[in-house]
């Protein structure tokens, strides 16, 4: 019992304030829908594919960090006034690279990922022939 | 033929075992940087973050002379690290600029009376804008711009004692 006592002093001990992301309050647009739901679908589509760069394994639209907060809202105000997704995306990887999109591009380095569908169907369309070959055997 | 086949399960793990062995032994760089190392800095103007100190153009960085950008925020501990690191660049005679990030003016002046202020001039980015827009990835960083307003060198992370000769030889080198 006396443990337990202690182990809860110490748990409340340690629970000092954690300062690392911003006092302030998200942009406009951040937890915001635009109000045409054909640009907030547009946006949505894009902010998928949009890497978040504090929490590295999350799109944008599923982070909560303050800073794919702001890009969420930089996407919508840019797409409320008439710019395209991909071009977006272009400005995106520009500064931060093909790292920041989740959409594979044409890049050289992608065309064995680009390839497999095909090199895979061709795999089994042999072992397909092989099969059928035997049977008639 | 077949007998080679055998030997692919096998072979498949191995090259599979070596692969999470190095991924576990040595892992990922999570270190994003700009991609606009080596480009002119894009076109921005911010109002004032600080009481005492003009907001920022970025026609002011191109002024014939290396400086430093340094992008910080009040609520960041590792940008308390950097202070004293800081004021040794500007004491050495650097020209310090900065973007204060979702940053609320008090807060940046409390910050810079507690930690010193070594900037000439300070902008306000309340929504990140600029950030994104200069490829930076959080804070603080440190971008070295030469006198044409060309980025020619970004430090993620806090600029740390065993840093600033290398930040010097940076800013010389951008000469």
């Amino acid at each position: 019992m006396r443990i337990l006592v202690a182990l809860i002093a110490i748990l409340f001990s340690v629970s000092a304030p954690v300062m690392g992301q911003s006092a302030l309050p998200p942009a406009p647009y951040a937890n915001r829908q635009i109000s045409d739901p054909v640009l907030e679908r547009k946006a949505k589509a894009l902010m998928e594919t949009i890497r978040c760069l504090t929490c590295q394994s999350q799109s944008i639209a599923d982070s909560d960090a303050s800073m794919a907060g702001d890009m969420r809202s930089q996407i919508r105000e840019r797409i409320m006034v008439g710019e395209e997704p991909e071009h977006i995306r272009a400005w995106l990887i520009e500064r931060y690279g093909d790292w920041v999109s989740y959409e594979p591009t044409a890049n050289p380095i992608l065309w064995p990922l680009w390839a497999a569908p095909f090199l895979l169907i061709g795999l089994g369309l042999l072992l397909l022939r092989g099969r059928i070959r035997r049977k008639r055997k | 033929m077949r007998k080679l086949l055998i030997w692919l399960p096998l072979g498949l793990f191995l090259g599979f075992f070596a692969l999470f062995a190095s991924g576990l032994l040595k892992p990922d760089d999570r270190v994003i940087t700009s991609k606009l190392v080596g480009k002119t800095l894009p076109a921005f103007s911010l109002p004032a973050a600080a009481s005492d100190r003009p907001g920022l153009v970025s026609t002011e960085l191109a002024t014939g002379k290396p400086r430093l950008l340094n992008i910080f925020a009040s609520w960041c501990l590792p940008c308390a690290a950097e202070a004293p690191q800081l004021l040794a660049l500007a004491q050495e005679g650097v020209e310090i600029d900065a973007i204060a990030i979702r940053d609320a003016r008090p807060d940046v002046d409390r910050f810079l009376a507690r930690y010193g202020n070594p900037y000439s001039r300070i902008g306000l980015d309340a929504r990140s804008g600029v950030q994104i827009a200069l490829g930076s990835s959080g804070v603080p960083e440190s971008f070295v711009i030469d006198g044409k307003g060309r980025i020619v060198y970004q430090h993620v992370g806090d600029i740390r004692a065993d840093d600033v000769p290398m930040i010097l030889q940076r800013l010389k080198d951008a000469r």
